[in-house]
């Protein structure tokens, strides 16, 4: 009588209801992580979930794994750390567009330039929602927000191209509408060897929607639904998000480089020889 | 309790798939009623503890169990399941 | 001498203590500077991760774990940035590893923010600072001490933390085992105050062999997984820790929070969580105090002093001594917590407290307000960039004999 949906099992269920709004995505987002993690054979042993500060952030806190809710703009080095001393650890960054992207933004750059081996899944919703609805790098031209009252004015960032170019080797774009596609495609970032990274676009209807009047959350969903363009394999630099335009989505990148851990192991090996002694984690 | 659950009323064909809703967490944002591809659910008159509508179960027949609506809830209050046909 | 390196940890819980990992133990007599032995500190603690950044005069403390860790089995990564940096040792210390990462004056400011959530999250860690001249870009090759204070308050909010003065590079070297030592006991981050000149100086530093030099190891938890909780204490103050991939499924943040780890944002958590963070260490002060006293039985003047100072205060002392002043010196090595009982004991006795710092007066104020007026407190300052003048020192000495 007591069902849970299926979901649940990978929560804190003495957490829920969580936090979020009525109609934000970012729930959405964790429910689709949660089938992937399952179908990529992930459990508590082997894999941990770090988050920064904001509503994207408080992910952390409703996985029922080794979870960490770090300070502002710093999962990522964290992450860096948990993965270097631990690299059996499936290390994956759940985090908002604010939090990894400006204040966050030179850590992200360089963890995809070494191919530091995580999943760094950032929910886009172009705005700082936890803060109540400031503008981001993310906030397109001329949408309003509580610190661009008139109008942002500033260039909003194009994320798959920056991942893109510092070197990550698996880049995408979904919504939160398109779960299917975000299932199979969080399930192909887990596998991955390397830097990974998925922006999902995610309705904040408490501030950017509102502010902006672009209604409900349903209504977004719906927009999300409607004016997305899916090309597959689309060259990043054309994965610009105009305001209130169609969007690109797809997996964009999907390459194979060695990893930061497989370089030095590399490195060492050629100079060192017999006197290099490998980290290979805490268990030896 | 039995409110928890709204099974679905006796058909003359059994459903393919079987809707669940937990109504406690429910913050009625619609994605389920709306993006359901056979159309099974529409938003109820009535509103769980929090004041919030929640989803009924209106054509149970026409639920196949693709379980869209579990993967698009954000408040992990409903999912269908498959039935054996 | 007492066959531990660290003499204080007498004091604490012997069944805790193991003997070093040989593997990162370079036992011999070594001619080296106070970088180079800290770094050695670090290994022959069991230390396997460091994440730093290039900093003037600390730089060279990466470097040699950069060239030693690979060939001891451990990771160095240099990070984009101290902020990087100072979080990357938290994430290796939740896996299971102990920690460090290494700075100056400028590097310890960006940190600040990360100090207060390894504070918050209870997680053991050594934070370096081989102090230079500040404030700002300051006097990147000189040395300073101005930073004694900020090791105290420099993060936000209320909170008690550890740090230790070395005065020499065997002081750095054997410190920097204590550092870690205290680090593991009360789940801290432990601030490890050097000097640019302590850094830098050359001078004979002893290794041991790994079976005489104490660590104390992680206390991880024996809780079956799915019931560890990460902030409860059972009374002892100091909750086990955990790592990743066990099955614990425990969550940190730095959000106000529970015995579970689960924010809790109101009053009443707030004040539970605050209180046991304080004194962690205040109820546990007199085992970490580490101070040495010459002479101060009867004497009229103390001179309290600490690091690279302390080296100029002795010459100062012997030759006030010379000219009839019955003076004895209290060296400070654990300068967080502050041993307040000690100087308000001496205050009774002595007629004036001489404290010289190669800063404005930090210290001073806490020699002061212990005091509370019972025996004068003479700050000798100095805006750093040199050491006292040893003159400077003796005048103040005979002026606090009048």
């Amino acid at each position: 009588m007591n069902e849970l949906h299926p979901s649940v099992s990978h929560l804190r269920e003495d957490r829920l209801p969580h936090i979020w709004c009525p109609g934000c995505g970012i729930g959405t987002t964790v429910n689709t992580f949660s089938r992937a993690l399952e179908d990529a054979g992930y459990n508590e042993k082997n894999i941990c979930i770090v988050s920064g500060i904001g509503c994207t952030g408080r992910t952390a806190g409703y996985v029922n794994f080794d979870s960490f809710h770090t300070t502002h703009g710093r999962p990522i080095p964290f992450a860096t750390g948990l993965k270097l001393a631990n690299p059996d650890m499936k290390v994956v960054v759940y985090s908002g567009d604010g939090d990894l992207f400006a204040i966050g933004g030179n850590h992200f750059i360089h963890a995809a330039r070494r191919n530091m081996d995580m999943t760094v899944i950032c929910i886009n919703n172009f705005i700082y929602a936890m803060t109540s609805g400031q503008a981001g790098p993310t906030t397109p031209l001329t949408a309003t927000a509580t610190t661009a009252p008139y109008g942002c004015y500033e260039p909003s960032f194009n994320l798959p191209y920056l991942a893109d170019s510092c070197g990550a080797v698996y880049v995408a774009r979904w919504t939160a509408y398109h779960v299917s596609q975000l299932v199979k495609s969080m399930g192909e970032a887990l596998k991955k060897k390397g830097f990974s990274f998925i922006e999902i676009l995610s309705p904040c209807p408490t501030y950017y929607e509102r502010r902006n009047k672009l209604g409900e959350a349903l209504d977004r969903m719906s927009f999300y639904r409607k004016n997305s363009v899916i090309r597959n394999g689309a060259d990043t630099r054309e994965t610009d998000i105009e305001y209130q335009k169609p969007i690109v989505l797809g997996k964009f990148v999907d390459r194979e480089k060695p990893s930061y851990i497989e370089m030095m192991h590399q490195q060492m090996q050629a100079t060192l020889k017999d006197r290099y002694v490998a980290w290979k984690g805490p268990n030896g | 309790m039995s409110n928890e659950i709204s099974s679905p009323p006796k058909a003359r064909k059994k459903p393919r798939g079987k809707v669940h809703v937990r109504e406690t967490w429910c913050k009625g944002c619609g994605f389920c009623v709306e993006f359901c591809p056979t159309k099974v659910l529409a938003m109820s008159s009535g509103f769980n503890a929090k004041g919030y509508h929640i989803p009924s179960v209106r054509d149970p027949e026409k639920c196949n169990g693709c379980n869209l609506c579990g993967m698009l809830c954000p408040d992990f209050s409903i999912w269908s399941t498959k039935e054996e046909e | 001498m007492r066959n531990v390196v660290s003499g204080f940890l007498d004091m604490v819980d012997e069944g805790r203590r193991v003997t070093a990992d040989p593997k990162g133990v370079l036992t011999g007599a070594h001619f080296i500077d106070g970088d180079h032995a800290c770094c050695e500190g670090a290994l022959a603690a069991g230390c396997r991760f460091i994440a730093g950044y290039p900093i003037t005069p600390s730089t060279e403390i990466v470097e040699r774990f950069a060239w030693r860790i690979p060939t001891v089995g451990g990771v160095f990564i240099q990070m984009e940035d101290e902020i990087a940096s100072s979080i990357a040792i938290y994430g290796a210390a939740w896996a299971g590893l102990k920690a460090m990462t290494v700075t100056s004056g400028p590097g310890f400011s960006l940190m600040m923010e990360h100090i207060g959530y390894g504070v918050m999250t209870e997680t053991p860690s050594v934070f370096v600072n081989v102090q230079r001249g500040g404030p700002s870009t300051g006097l990147p090759t000189l040395p300073g001490q101005a930073d004694i204070m900020q090791a105290r308050w420099g993060s936000h909010g209320d909170y008690a933390i550890i740090a230790l003065s070395p005065n020499s590079p065997q002081e750095c070297f054997d410190m920097t085992i204590d550092a870690f030592n205290l680090a593991e006991l009360y789940r801290v981050p432990v601030m490890f105050m050097m000097d640019e000149c302590v850094g830098h100086m050359v001078e004979k530093v002893v290794i041991p062999s790994a079976d005489k030099i104490s660590v104390v190891p992680r206390r991880f938890t024996d809780a079956r997984p799915g019931t560890y909780q990460p902030y409860e204490a059972n009374g002892t103050l100091v909750p086990p820790m955990a790592r990743v991939g066990d099955g614990h499924r425990f969550h940190i943040t730095g959000l106000t929070h529970d015995e579970r780890g689960y924010p809790s944002p109101n009053p009443k958590t707030q004040d539970k969580l605050i209180r046991r963070l304080m004194e962690k260490i205040s109820k546990n002060a007199s085992k970490i105090y580490s101070f040495e006293e010459k002479e101060t039985d009867g004497a009229d003047v103390v001179v309290l002093s600490y690091g690279i100072t302390s080296r100029v205060a002795a010459m100062a002392i012997r030759n006030a001594k010379k000219r009839g002043v019955k003076v004895g010196s209290l060296r400070l090595k654990v300068i967080w917590p502050f041993p307040q009982e000690r100087i308000r004991e001496l205050a009774g006795c002595a007629k004036a407290f001489v404290v010289p710092e190669l800063n404005m007066g930090q210290i001073s104020l806490e020699v002061e307000r212990c005091a509370a007026g019972k025996a004068r407190t003479i700050s000798v300052p100095h805006a750093g960039g040199t050491v006292h003048e040893p003159e400077a020192i003796e005048q103040a000495i005979l002026e606090a004999a009048r």
